[in-house]
Parts: structure tokens; C-alpha cells; sequence
């Protein structure tokens, strides 16, 4: 059954993207994806970028100022201002440079001036990520000052900006992309249509060589046993398991004040249906399909390193942190499946929405870039869902913004463990 | 669940669907489903059909029970646990936070 979208459409908040774009006819669901490609800059270090930022990194909360302000002064630069960086010790601090360094690293990035307060930090964080070969520069505001700062950087800034601007896209391999995931608002539709067609699109691509990553540790709750199956070998599992449950044991048990029913499953969750979190677990689950299994069990922003296939990532179930930590470890595509409508996007990472809710699609369409509510429907397939998904991955990669890119989404949000000093 | 054997039933849009057979509770997957609806369903794991009295209007998203669920039972969804039944609920019935509970923490 062909599926006409767009037609009834009442354009309340806004037009559904699939008005301009058609939905994939079922005969792409026999493609053969060995031999796609995308066009993206590959980096120093051999890395496939599908954007090429240049960004403006603080190292701290002190020097988002004069980093906006160097963002303001040469046009084509991104800022990242953050809250943090100040008095931060111990695993919190590593985790802290690893998501800086991570950032600045990640391939959709091709250069990057580093300000902060002092040096050495700085110096940190200029060093970390000097280790791919991207141009980068670091400097500290202490003994001149913010204007001598922001004049200093803005001729660096400006530099990175004409070298960047003239690096041409090369074809790559579909190989080369590495695919994140992360659900949010999540409902019952979400676990029907849009997260199995994340599953689906990773059943097809892992096998040709993609690194792909899901995390949020706290909802994978109710469905522990079907994750812990998944592990490619019982070392790995155990690894998980103990990930999964130190958080159940250090944090929910430390600091829950009742059973987290006002929080997980969210507000939003529980409006869209959903009623528990094991419902929530089962459902988010979806999303790493029948087959992979997941090579590593990766701390918050740290790089997969056991070659192609699927990741786990210990990460809090909040979309900006979560997708933040995910760009931290070298991510260049987002997966982002949504029943009821979360907005998020992220400063170098481009986020895709895939959403079947109908409801969401009506009145928030201008916010999702796949529509399977079709799915829902009995029109739409999850292996056609999944291939719609794929061909809006190539698509993005090739350049396509993102609803949230189209939209000023840049949330850029690092995850704290604990209180600083 | 009532099996319905109608020649229609592929090309049939589900007002509501159920993950595996072992479920007993489904999702709404249309807007507007109201009390009285003899709601058409389908299993998406084995694509087999069924049909469920609605008792009450429930929302897009929201589950309604498959069976008679007693204080105490487990609901079954995706053919897995997602908590416990703290309220009867009658088949047909809007099951949700009212009488449904996690397990959990």
C-alpha cells in the first residue's frame, strides 16, 4: 500500500518535512546498502566528518564570554558555552576533559580555539585534541585580559574559518559513519514504530562496518535480562551488568526519595502512555534490533576502541547530556526516535527525529525528520521504516539540515557526577 | 480475545496493537478511540487479528487490558513484565498509572 503523506496536513506547527519529501517506495527495502556512500571530510586522523564546525571551546564557565565573543566577531564559528570546568577533581574532572577533548576531536569538527582562564587547563584540552592532527589553539585569559583574549583568538578563529571553508566533501563509504542512538519523550508508539526502525536500521549497517552506540543506563530498568543477552561475550556482559547495577546501587538508592515515578518514566512518558519504567526499558531496547551484539561497555564520552559494531555507553536517559557524551566519543550521525515531541538537537552532532506518533507529526511536524506512523498504521513495514531511516541518514550526512539543526537546537550539556570542590 | 476472521482484516487500519500473544494489554494507536468501540487489533509479532470491547475513551498511546486483571497481577507487554496490577481492571478498562505499578525501586 503506497502511503500519501502530507496531503491532509493542517500545518499546525509547521509542515511536516515529508511534504517535500516523498516516502521511500517498498522495493528500497531489497537496496543494497554495501555499496552506498556519503560525501563528508575526512580528517587528519583518517575519521569521516559530515559537518565541518569551527569551534569556539571554553574550557570553562569564566570564558564563555569572551568565546561568544569571538564567535560574534568572525561569522562561520561555534561557540559552546557550558556551566563547568571550575573546582572539579577526580573522576568527575576526567570525565570533564574526556567530554571537552572528545568534542573538539569529534570528525564533524575541523578546528578549534580553546579559551580559558589559565593555561594549563587549557593547554589540557589543546593537547587532547592536537592528538587527531586538526588545527587547534588554545588560549588563557589570565595576564590580558577578555578584549586582548578575544582579539588574540579571533585572528586564529578567523584563520581556521578560510582553511576550513575551502576543504572540499569526498565520497566515503557508508562504512565510515558512525551512527548514534538515544530516544526521548518517549510513549507506547515509540516502542512500536520508531525505535524498532532505529533497530532495523542497525540490523542493516552494522554488518557493513558502522559503529553504532545506545546507553541511558537507568532505562534499560525491566529489561536488564534481555540487555545483558546482548553482551558478545560473558566478560562484556558482566562488565554491563555491573555498570548497570552500581548506578541502581550509588545513585537511585543513594539519593531516591520514592520509587522515581515522578521522574522516570517522565512527565511527557506517562501523558504518552507509558506507565512504568520496565514498560519504558522494553520499549527503548527496540532500538538495537535483532542481531548485534555490543562489542564494549564504554564510560560517559569515552571513544569505542574494538573496532566496527555496537556500543554500549553508561549515560543518564536526559537527551542533551546523553547525545553530548555520544559527540564526545567520535559520533558523527544521531538517531533520535520520539512520541511525543523532545526538540533536542546538539552544536556538532546532527540529530535526526523519527517519530510515529500521528499526533506529534500533526502538531509538531516541523520538529521530525522521518515520519513512520505508518507503522502504526499496518502501511509502512519497520524493515521500509528502517530503509527510510538510512536514506535520511545519507542524506544528512550529505549535507541536509536536520529539523533541529533548521531550528537553532544546540544543546551542548556535560554530565557532572558530583559536586566540585 | 476474540479472534475475527474477516477477509479484510490485512488491509484493515488497527485501532489498537498488542507486541507479542503472550500481552494482555494493548496500545491505542489512533486518537479518538471511545467507549463502546469494538476495537479492531493486531498482534505485530505474528500479524494475527483480535478484537476488544472498549469500556472507556483512551487516549492514543494509552493501554487498554486484553483480559480481566486482578489487584496483584502482572501486566505482560512486548511478552515481558512491565509491573504490577494495584486495582482490578476489567477487560476493555484504561490501564495506566491508576493501577498499574513498577516493581522497581
Amino acid at each position: 500500500m503506497s502511503i500519501v503523506q502530507g496531503k491532509q496536513s493542517p500545518f499546525v506547527g509547521g509542515a511536516p518535512d515529508q511534504l517535500f519529501t516523498p516516502a521511500l517506495p517498498a522495493k528500497r527495502a531489497s537496496r543494497d546498502y554495501a555499496k552506498a556512500t556519503f560525501t563528508g571530510w575526512r580528517r587528519e586522523n583518517g575519521r569521516v566528518g559530515v559537518r565541518n564546525h569551527v569551534v569556539i571551546l571554553p574550557l570553562d564557565d569564566l570564558s564563555n564570554a569572551a568565546s561568544e565573543a569571538v564567535a560574534a566577531q568572525v561569522k562561520g564559528t561555534l561557540a559552546l558555552p557550558h556551566a563547568y570546568g571550575r573546582l572539579q577533581f577526580g573522576e568527575d574532572l576526567e570525565l570533564f576533559f574526556r567530554t571537552l577533548i572528545g568534542t573538539g576531536s569529534n570528525p564533524n569538527v575541523a578546528a578549534v580555539v580553546v579559551i580559558g582562564i589559565e593555561d594549563q587547563w587549557t593547554n589540557r584540552v589543546v593537547e587532547g585534541i592536537a592528538k587527531t592532527g586538526k588545527p587547534v589553539v588554545g588560549f588563557g585569559i589570565e595576564g590580558h585580559g577578555d578584549i586582548a583574549t578575544v582579539a588574540k583568538a579571533s585572528y586564529a578563529a578567523k584563520k581556521f574559518v578560510q582553511w576550513a571553508t575551502e576543504l572540499p566533501r569526498e565520497e566515503a563509504p557508508i562504512s565510515d559513519l558512525w551512527v548514534s542512538t538515544k530516544c526521548g519523550e518517549s510513549d507506547t508508539t515509540t516502542g512500536l514504530s520508531s525505535c524498532p526502525a532505529v533497530g532495523n536500521m542497525y540490523d542493516k549497517l552494522i554488518p557493513l562496518g558502522i559503529y553504532g552506540v545506545f546507553g541511558e543506563t537507568t532505562e534499560i530498568t525491566g529489561a536488564e535480562h534481555l540487555a545483558r543477552e546482548r553482551a558478545a561475550t560473558p566478560e562484556i556482559a558482566e562488565k554491563w551488568y555491573a555498570m548497570w547495577k552500581a548506578y541502581q546501587e550509588d545513585v537511585i538508592e543513594a539519593h531516591k526519595t520514592n520509587d522515581l515515578s515522578d521522574s522516570q518514566p517522565t512527565k511527557g512518558n506517562i501523558a504518552g502512555g507509558l506507565t512504568t519504567i520496565e514498560e519504558k526499558a522494553l520499549g527503548n531496547l527496540e532500538k538495537i534490533g535483532h542481531n548485534s551484539k555490543f562489542l564494549d561497555a564504554l564510560q560517559p564520552a569515552e571513544a569505542p576502541a574494538k573496532g566496527p559494531g555496537l556500543y554500549f555507553m553508561d549515560s543518564s536517559s536526559a537527551a542533551a547530556e546523553c547525545v553530548t557524551l555520544m559527540a564526545a566519543a567520535g559520533y558523527v550521525v544521531h538517531t533520535f526516535p520520539t512520541g511525543q515531541g523532545n526538540v533536542i538537537g546538539n552544536p556538532i552532532l546532527p540529530v535526526i527525529k523519527i517519530s510515529g506518533n500521528p499526533r506529534t507529526i500533526r502538531t509538531m511536524g516541523e520538529h521530525i525528520d522521518v515520519d513512520v506512523s505508518g507503522v502504526l498504521r499496518r502501511e509502512m513495514t519497520i524493515s521500509q521504516a528502517g530503509d527510510s531511516l538510512i536514506d535520511m541518514i545519507v542524506r544528512t550526512a550529505n549535507g541536509r539540515l536536520t529539523a533541529a539543526e533548521a531550528l537553532g537546537h544546540r544543546e551542548f550539556v556535560i554530565t557532572k557526577l558530583y559536586r566540585s570542590a | 480475545m476474540t479472534q475475527s476472521a474477516g477477509r479484510d482484516n490485512e488491509e484493515r487500519i488497527p485501532h489498537v496493537l498488542a507486541h507479542n500473544s503472550a500481552d494482555n494489554v494493548a496500545v491505542t494507536v489512533i486518537e479518538g478511540l471511545s467507549a463502546g468501540t469494538t476495537a479492531f487489533g493486531v498482534i505485530t509479532e505474528t500479524n494475527a487479528p483480535f478484537e476488544v470491547q472498549v469500556k472507556e475513551d483512551i487516549p492514543i498511546g494509552h493501554k487498554v487490558a486484553l483480559k480481566e486483571l486482578k489487584a496483584g497481577d502482572t501486566a505482560i507487554k512486548y511478552g515481558q513484565d512491565v509491573g504490577r496490577i494495584v486495582k482490578d481492571v476489567a477487560k476493555g478498562e484504561h490501564v495506566h498509572i491508576h493501577n498499574l505499578k513498577t516493581k522497581r525501586w
